[in-house]
């Protein structure tokens, strides 16, 4: 290693340290512009065209137009409610018995549930679609065994379905993870307290596993709320959500006003549930030791 | 109870996968129908193969994704480092609040409101030629940073402050006591903010829709305006290739990190 | 770790090298100029299944007559309005694009469309006499002959699947409203002619000024929501080809398209009337290579890319030298009998047009689409299932904050 010299005219150590800290803090002005030029500025825009009309005057036409959509509205929502419920209901389950399998079958079952996450979803939901439709494998197979079809393409139960399986894995694996980090000692513990396997359950591995639920809960409930893609192809076209509404606005009747007035509501809702789950998993956190 | 929970993994699996299982069998199948197998064929790789646009697509793709990955890790590692160093708390917070928008967001809205900046520009600039390569780096970018900065800045706080005062002691200018005592601590991170990075880029279809033209096709863009008309079964055989790729990564990644962990392990032991 | 990223790395690289090498072979070689074309889906003889390249031969002979490279970068669109939206955002440029009637006369009045110069265009008297020049009868979007080009033309009919449809209750529009097909039914998925099917079951004026009238095609619409499968558009073919609907509107060359992979398809004009529709090859005002565009356009009016465009879409051709070519009326009647009848039929239906809407009316028509898509009734069930995990969250939640509450106390 090549050896240095100290300089006669270096400076003392603290007023050293003082500038190399402002050279260091001068490292986030290409970011902080960044953030603001293409974070904060795109949020203004949504802003300014949510309250004005077409000529650029303020007014709040946009949101009490609005009322229109309320159904739309209330459907998604529901949608996401329980395309999320069924995922936790189903996922819960599935990430507790994957963590108790051995490890190598936990490295193999890991890549199964990552693969579906990597593809990309367009081609997951076109291939539920194709396999579902009244044309396609499944309901073939049904008339081919002498059953009546089932039309869940262009129904609700389609369009959850394809959340449902769109987005399980995006639950499974949060929770999967906190199972994993789950130390076994506390359930041999609550085991020899006394617990049976339902109080073990409820008292222990639930509330040590809520981060995970919560942020599953979360990867699952954002994008189900403001999916088109999945209501486009399952629902074929007739079960409009807010993602569908939003992008019609924009890139079919070219209407941004009310779209962004529309984006600002979900925006606003989804920022609101953020803040009540994050809530939960404070009040949760206080307890775990 | 063992046998009961195996059974129901195997179940949700299964039905996890049908949906790929079938689209990777029925690529080739020869009748160009999804109700029943006809004959094998790889006649629909072979038009694949021949398919300009897929190509473009993908090669779209991926020079998007690296370009994107690349920039928003540079840029966002030296934001971490600068907001880890400020002591501000009036501009460090704003900072990182606006950095993990588009993260919270959901990205019809991220989307949407890009859309309306460059619309916005476009117009003011009179210009017909804005959106395309550089509108869609600009999203990506974008919402490749709160990703970024969540995998660099821990490193940054783990940091041990004395390492870096011990070698400019010993003699090291500041940026070079940066660069050979606190780089290397925080390279993992950067390494992994570029996988992130890449992989996001690269699967991003919701955002692309809103900011790209017709000039520059992404494969997801691909994939949808493929899936928008009369589907043509080369898009199976693309999207069985897709899913194929996918796998070989994955398991590359898991087996390598399992010989690396057998190699440590045994490193150990000597 | 370290190992496992690596690899990760050398795979991409692996992957990303030969794509590298594909690009740069591309630019070698001169200045290419880009050539950009919107056009609809499934609207042009692009190589596929054994077709001529109809763009890539275009490139050629245009390299070979006038000595400049032209890439044409082909993209497409699935309604006249979307197309409308991406060109009016101001955020894209094209070149050629192939509206329809009723969308170029609104371009023309808002001044959207550059005037031709024909003089580039030499080949525009292949165009028969009905579609182009003075006294034509079906140049009504564009009465002066300055803007655009005719395509293709052709009118829309109802599509069903012989296999699931009764053959007693075809001929009308009123198939579409047919409760006994229910969840089987596809219907447009853009305004113009989701409203155009409605208003001609009825006896509607397809321009009609009166907003009663359109409130009355939207009742009518609302109506049959229930009983659609969906509202579609391209995604008609796969739907039709497999059996997963029985019965659509669409436009009547498309009906070839699916009945060459399903036979059991049939097709026909309903009797109460219905649209004729003329789809031209204009150029926008913002586009930057006029003359290459307007050589494009001519390029199209020649014999071979006319013939093969005409033989891949089975629309019907405004080109005297597709529509007087014997080999191309076997080629139509040899994909169905009496297949060139059925799309040149224009003289035995009972047709009328699109036409400009003026800008009021517009935005009334898009508040009665909104009006129709989101029409949703989000239904008990849904209601009961919500209310149910509402009451489950809200009762965890202050569970878990009483029994906080108590834990501290200790």
């Amino acid at each position: 290693m090549k050896k240095h010299s100290l300089r006669k005219t270096d400076p003392p150590p603290a007023s050293r340290s003082a500038q190399r800290n402002i050279f260091q803090q001068l490292a986030a002005v290409p970011h902080a512009f960044w953030t603001v030029l293409f974070i904060a500025a795109p949020m203004l825009f949504v802003l300014y065209f949510a309250f004005t009309d077409g000529n650029g005057n303020f007014s709040f036409s946009n949101i009490t137009d609005l009322g229109q959509y309320t159904n739309v509205f209330i459907l998604s929502i529901a949608f996401a409610l329980i395309a999320t419920a069924i995922c936790l209901i189903i996922g819960y389950p599935l990430a507790y018995f994957m963590s108790r399998q051995s490890q190598r079958a936990q490295k193999i079952l890991m890549v199964l549930i990552m693969l579906p996450m990597w593809c990309n979803l367009l081609i997951r939901t076109y291939a539920l679609m194709a396999l579902l439709d009244n044309g396609g494998l499944l309901n073939s197979l049904l008339k081919n065994l002498g059953l009546e079809p089932l039309p869940i393409v262009g129904s609700y139960f389609g369009v959850i379905l394809g959340m449902v399986y769109d987005f399980l894995p995006y639950m499974v694996l949060p929770i999967f993870t906190a199972m994993t980090k789950l130390d076994y000692r506390y359930i041999e513990a609550s085991h020899d307290l006394g617990c049976n396997g339902l109080q073990t359950m409820t008292r222990v591995v639930m509330p040590l596993t809520l981060s995970g639920v919560v942020s599953g809960v979360t990867m699952v409930f954002v994008p189900s709320i403001s999916t088109f893609y999945i209501s486009q192809k399952l629902g074929a076209g007739k079960i409009d959500l807010v993602g569908d509404t939003i992008e019609r606005l924009f890139q079919n009747v070219s209407t941004y006003n009310v779209g962004a007035a529309m984006s600002l509501v979900m925006m606003i809702l989804i920022l609101i549930s953020l803040t009540i789950m994050n809530k939960f998993s404070d009040e949760e956190g206080g307890m775990v030791p | 109870m063992k046998f009961l929970s195996k059974c129901y993994i195997s179940l949700i699996f299964f039905l996890l996968y049908i949906p790929i299982v079938v689209l990777i069998v029925f690529s080739f199948n020869e009748s160009g129908s999804l109700a029943e197998f006809s004959g094998f064929t790889l006649g629909w790789y072979e038009e694949l193969f021949h398919d300009d646009e897929a190509f473009s697509a993908l090669r779209n793709s991926l020079l998007l994704a690296i370009s994107s990955a690349f920039i928003a890790t540079v840029l966002g590692t030296f934001g971490a480092l600068g907001l880890h160093r400020m002591r501000r708390r009036y501009i460090r917070k704003p900072i990182m609040t606006l950095t993990n928008i588009p993260m919270m967001n959901p990205d019809i809205v991220t989307g949407v409101s890009m859309m309306l900046l460059f619309v916005a520009v476009a117009s003011f600039l009179g210009t017909r030629e804005l959106f395309g390569f550089g509108t869609l780096l600009i999203a990506h970018v974008t919402f490749n940073l709160p990703y970024v900065i969540l995998s660099v800045m821990p490193r940054f706080q783990q940091l041990d402050k004395s390492l870096s005062e011990a070698a400019q002691d010993l003699g090291c200018t500041p940026s070079k006591a940066f660069f050979k005592v606190e780089l290397p601590e925080i390279i993992p991170g950067i390494v992994s903010a570029l996988m992130m990075s890449f992989t996001l880029s690269l699967d991003d279809f919701v955002i692309s829709h809103f900011v790209s033209s017709p000039n520059f096709q992404t494969l997801p863009l691909y994939v949808y305006n493929q899936t928008a008309h009369n589907v043509k079964f080369s898009m199976y055989a693309l999207s069985a290739l897709i899913v194929a790729v996918i796998l070989v990564i994955l398991l590359a990644v898991n087996f390598a990190g399992s010989a690396a962990d057998r190699k440590s392990r045994k490193g150990g032991r000597s | 770790m370290k190992k496992r990223v690596f690899s990760l790395l050398l795979a991409i690289l692996l992957v990303i090298l030969p794509c590298m090498g594909l690009t740069s072979c591309d630019k070698e070689g001169g200045r290419t100029v880009t050539l950009y074309v919107y056009n609809w889906g499934e609207y042009i003889s692009d190589g596929s299944e054994g077709t001529l390249d109809v763009n890539r031969m275009f490139e050629e002979w245009y390299y070979e007559t006038y000595g400049v490279k032209v890439q044409v970068n082909y993209s497409t669109y699935s309604s006249n309005e979307s197309m409308y939206a991406k060109l009016s955002s101001g955020s894209v440029n094209y070149d050629v694009i192939v509206p329809s009637d009723y969308m170029i006369e609104r371009m023309i009045a808002e001044d959207m469309l550059a005037e031709l110069n024909f003089d580039n265009i030499p080949h525009i008297g292949n165009i028969h006499s009905d579609f182009f020049g003075e006294g034509a009868q079906y140049d009504y979007y564009d009465p002066d002959n300055k803007y655009a080009v005719p395509y293709m033309y052709g009118m829309i009919g109802i599509i069903y699947n012989t296999t699931m449809v009764d053959e007693a209750d075809i001929g009308s529009w009123d198939l579409m409203w047919n409760e006994k097909y229910k969840g089987n039914i596809l219907q447009f998925n853009n305004s113009r002619d989701a409203f155009g099917t409605a208003q001609y079951f009825k006896g509607l004026d397809v321009n009609s000024n009166n907003k009663a009238e359109w409130r009355e095609a939207l009742a009518l619409l609302k109506d049959q929501k229930p009983i659609l499968q969906g509202y579609v558009m391209d995604e008609i073919f796969n739907k039709m080809e497999n059996g997963s609907a029985a019965i659509a509107a669409y436009y009547a060359g498309d009906f070839l398209t699916m009945y060459e992979n399903n036979e059991e398809l049939e097709f026909f004009y309903p009797a109460e009337g219905t649209n004729l529709y003329v789809d031209a090859m204009c150029i926008p005002k913002s586009s930057q290579n006029k003359e290459i565009a307007e050589r494009y356009i001519d390029f199209m009016l020649t014999e071979v890319p006319a013939v093969a465009n005409a033989e891949y879409t089975y629309y019907a051709s405004p080109n005297t030298v597709v529509r007087d070519n014997e080999e191309y009326k076997e080629y139509m009647d040899s994909i169905k009998e009496g297949g060139y009848d059925l799309m040149y039929a224009t003289d035995t239906v009972e047709t009328s047009s699109y036409k400009n809407l003026g800008g009021d009316q517009l935005i009334m028509l898009n508040e009665l689409w909104e009006e129709l898509k989101s029409d949703i009734e989000v239904g008990l069930p849904i209601y009961v299932l919500c209310g149910v995990i509402l009451i489950i969250l809200i009762g965890g939640g202050v569970f878990l904050g009483v029994r906080k509450k108590i834990r501290d106390k200790y």
